[in-house]
């Protein structure tokens, strides 16, 4: 892996402590997660202990510590897609994909994560699938979303 | 872009933005809130715009790509003025037929139309929707006419003139004096009041002093104050400017949490451009006064919309709440004077200052003026951002603007206040909604999240969600929080499992009583509410988890079970095909059945069943 951006990255926050969260969160865009390897240098340059920059890294949702797969998979389980049968996708998202909240694929294709409100309440329940809203959803419709992302994966890999 | 060195400059810019408006012309504009964005609003507006390009400029046409307009529901909506057609729904294949008939030969397209659920008429212009009708939407109306990343359009609906008004005709005691006359109240949650905010700001002693503006929006259900900063940040970057001259501050922050990736985006072009046009920096509008606003991102933290956890935050630390004996105002950001407000509150501030205090007290009830904004969302009929006076009846919000129940269930509880408030019987919704009167019952205003729950909603699930919620986002520095929630999560666990008793009601008030008056900070002060107001307003429904293991509103997992009524199944098959544990079984057009044992209850057979034939019980 090539850290040489981690070193850009802090030279846009000016080795400001301040920038500490913004700095993570232009190494999690970068490297779709934290690797340690970026934390220790952002702790040497920023003049912090790896303690302090660990607590912050692991206090705060957004973040990874450990590699995402290809494809990220959100639900948001906020109140309003609470009501509407949230839970009811994410049983059926976990049953699919076999793994947790929080965990990715043993084949690093899908990451599963649950946030608390995506803000897109009046078309609830929400999933956030590669960058794209898809709202009023249910089981179904979730379960189609995965298996096409997977039908254009063997399709492609014919191709190749 | 030319820099504005005076008010008169800040004139002659708004008057050659007026020369340039053609009286003929025709503006459509395609509303791109995320809502909308879910439903394929982008491409609607490409569509848009790569045939206004081919057919070159044969009419008029200016397309506005705009923020939020509230009905997300009805996405992707586009209108079209001057006629002021309002069309929902819209679809990329809709749009050459727009632009061929309704701009072309002024033709309404009748598919495209909002019908009116009760009378069954079709509606052309907003206006007429009830949804639009009862609401008073000063805040939130500029964001239809307005592209959020074009401060040229809020200059053009009189934007920066209070700014300048500020500056120029009143001493920053007059503004404080002014907004503490409106009797403007903390949109955020607290509801404190904004004028003697700022004042205590102002005389803290000190030289440097900072403006924060919270979006941190942690508030699950609420999403008024991405609206407002995607939809029309330059008004929010203007109530901090007016805030930082009347307290004297030089510094301020947006903080946005980072799952609002479109505000941060707008946000950030708005400072940009506030800054190339002299409105932030030295000297802003030659009248000596300097302020500049940065953008300072979340993690993610629903404590981090608590203030001190929020500072702490923007100083790149753990978000953890501190004690308040000394409030922000007095030691805040780096332990100088800081003045934190909500988006909404800030938002507020231009329309006040332009309009004056009186106008803006003249809405409202005695301690709760102007109008706010909910995000009335869950199991009601038309879901959406809607802004009111204060003071309007829960009924008025619920049946008249929300069009009451979704789907045939009756609905018999709003809850409002987030994690840190409760759920309002429907017997109560004759409540005029301001801050006090929803504390009294015991919920609370909060950010002005509205979650409609019907008959499908079971409230002690609702209870259960909320304190998993806040025990996740607990930020664990204390006791009463960190282990009390953990504790009551556990106890509701049990009761919706079924193997709940009778003492769990009484140890779970004790609990809740404790956390309550214990914790630190508003996240764990807060945190009991939920489960009080469900336990005032739904006890009977507790008892029937404990005493009969049994979910009236059929929710709860384990107390439930799917089966397929014989009288209505048609047999076909539809079921069984899309059962994950293949536990439906049954001959083609025979009656078919669900096997217990391996039914997992994922629901999916009542989404694909046209007979509506499986039921829950």
């Amino acid at each position: 892996m090539d850290f040489e951006q981690v070193g850009k990255i802090i030279d846009k926050y000016q080795e400001k402590r301040t920038g500490l969260i913004s700095i993570l969160h232009d190494i999690q865009d970068r490297y779709h997660f934290l690797p340690e390897e970026a934390l220790r240098k952002v702790a040497s340059r920023l003049k912090m202990d790896l303690n302090d920059i660990y607590g912050v890294a692991t206090f705060y949702k957004s973040f990874s510590l450990i590699p995402k797969g290809k494809h990220s998979i959100t639900l948001c389980l906020g109140t309003a897609c609470h009501v509407r049968g949230g839970p009811k996708i994410l049983r059926e998202m976990k049953k699919q994909l076999n793994i947790e909240p929080g965990q990715t694929t043993a084949d690093k294709q899908f990451s599963l994560n649950v946030v608390n409100c995506l803000g897109v309440c009046a078309i609830g329940p929400v999933m956030f699938v590669d960058g794209k809203f898809y709202g009023e959803m249910n089981p179904l419709k979730a379960r189609r979303i995965i298996e096409k992302i997977n039908k254009n994966k063997r399709k492609n890999g014919v191709k190749s | 872009m030319r820099k504005i060195k005076s008010v008169s400059d800040l004139e002659r810019w708004k008057e050659n933005i007026f020369s340039r408006e053609k009286q003929d012309e025709v503006i459509i504009s395609v509303c791109g809130g995320t809502g909308c964005h879910a439903y394929g609003c982008k491409k609607v507006r490409d569509e848009f715009a790569k045939i206004i390009r081919k057919n070159g400029d044969v009419k008029e046409i200016r397309l506005r790509y705009t923020g939020c307009r509230g009905f997300c529901e009805r996405g992707p909506i586009v209108t079209i003025q001057p006629q002021g057609i309002f069309y929902q729904r819209v679809q990329e294949k809709d749009v050459p037929l727009i632009l061929s008939e309704t701009v072309e030969k002024g033709k309404i397209l009748e598919h495209l139309l909002y019908e009116d659920a009760i009378t069954k008429r079709k509606v052309t212009s907003e206006k007429e929707i009830p949804f639009y009708k009862a609401q008073h939407r000063l805040v939130l109306g500029n964001n239809g006419q307005i592209e959020p990343t074009k401060i040229e359009d809020y200059i053009g609906i009189g934007g920066y003139q209070a700014l300048s008004k500020a500056l120029f005709e009143m001493k920053p005691e007059q503004i404080i004096d002014e907004i503490r006359a409106s009797g403007l109240r903390g949109r955020g949650g607290a509801g404190f009041l904004t004028g003697k905010k700022w004042e205590d700001c102002r005389k803290a002693p000190g030289e440097l002093k900072y403006i924060i503006c919270n979006c941190d929006e942690g508030d699950p259900g609420a999403y008024m104050d991405r609206s407002l900063l995607e939809g029309n940040p330059h008004s929010v970057l203007e109530g901090m400017m007016i805030g930082a001259y009347a307290i004297s501050g030089s510094h301020g922050y947006i903080y946005v949490r980072h799952e609002y990736p479109l505000a941060c985006k707008n946000a950030e072009t708005a400072i940009t451009q506030a800054r190339k046009a002299g409105f932030l920096g030295k000297n802003i509008l030659g009248s000596g006064f300097d302020f500049d606003v940065e953008i300072a991102k979340g993690g993610g933290a629903f404590v981090c919309g608590e203030s001190t956890a929020l500072i702490a935050s923007i100083e790149g630390r753990v978000g953890e709440p501190r004690s308040k004996q000394v409030h922000t105002v007095t030691r805040g950001l780096w332990g100088k004077p800081t003045n934190l407000n909500n988006v909404e509150t800030w938002a507020n501030v231009p329309l006040i200052i332009n309009k004056g205090s009186q106008w803006f007290s003249s809405m409202g009830t005695e301690k709760s003026k102007g109008t706010k904004i909910f995000s009335l969302v869950g199991k009601v009929k038309n879901t959406g951002l809607v802004e009111v006076p204060m003071g309007i009846t829960l009924k008025e919000i619920i049946f008249d603007i929300g069009g009451g129940q979704q789907d045939g269930k009756r609905i018999k509880a709003v809850q409002t206040g987030g994690p840190s408030g409760g759920c309002i019987p429907a017997s109560l919704f004759d409540l005029p909604v301001d801050f006090d009167s929803l504390t009294q019952v015991g919920s609370m205003m909060g950010s002005g999240g509205m979650i409609v729950m019907d008959e499908g909603t079971c409230m002690v699930d609702v209870a259960k969600y909320f304190v998993h919620f806040l025990q996740e986002e607990s930020c664990g520095k204390c006791l009463p929080c960190r282990e009390g929630l953990k504790r009551m999560g556990e106890i509701l666990d049990r009761i919706t499992e079924g193997k709940g008793n009778e003492e769990d009601l009484s140890l779970l008030e004790e609990l809740a009583e404790v956390v309550a008056d214990t914790s630190l900070c508003g996240l764990g002060k807060t945190a009991p509410n939920p489960v009080l107001s469900a336990l005032r307003y739904f006890r009977p429904e507790f008892e029937a988890h404990i005493h009969q293991k049994r979910c009236p509103a059929a929710v709860c997992t384990p107390l439930i079970k799917y089966s397929i009524s014989e009288s209505d199944c048609t047999g076909c098959g539809a079921c069984a095909k899309i059962c994950p544990t293949q536990a439906i079984k049954g001959e083609k057009k025979q009656n078919h059945f669900i096997l217990a044992e391996i039914c997992s209850k994922c629901g999916s057979c009542i989404d694909v069943c046209k007979a509506n034939a499986v039921m829950v019980q």
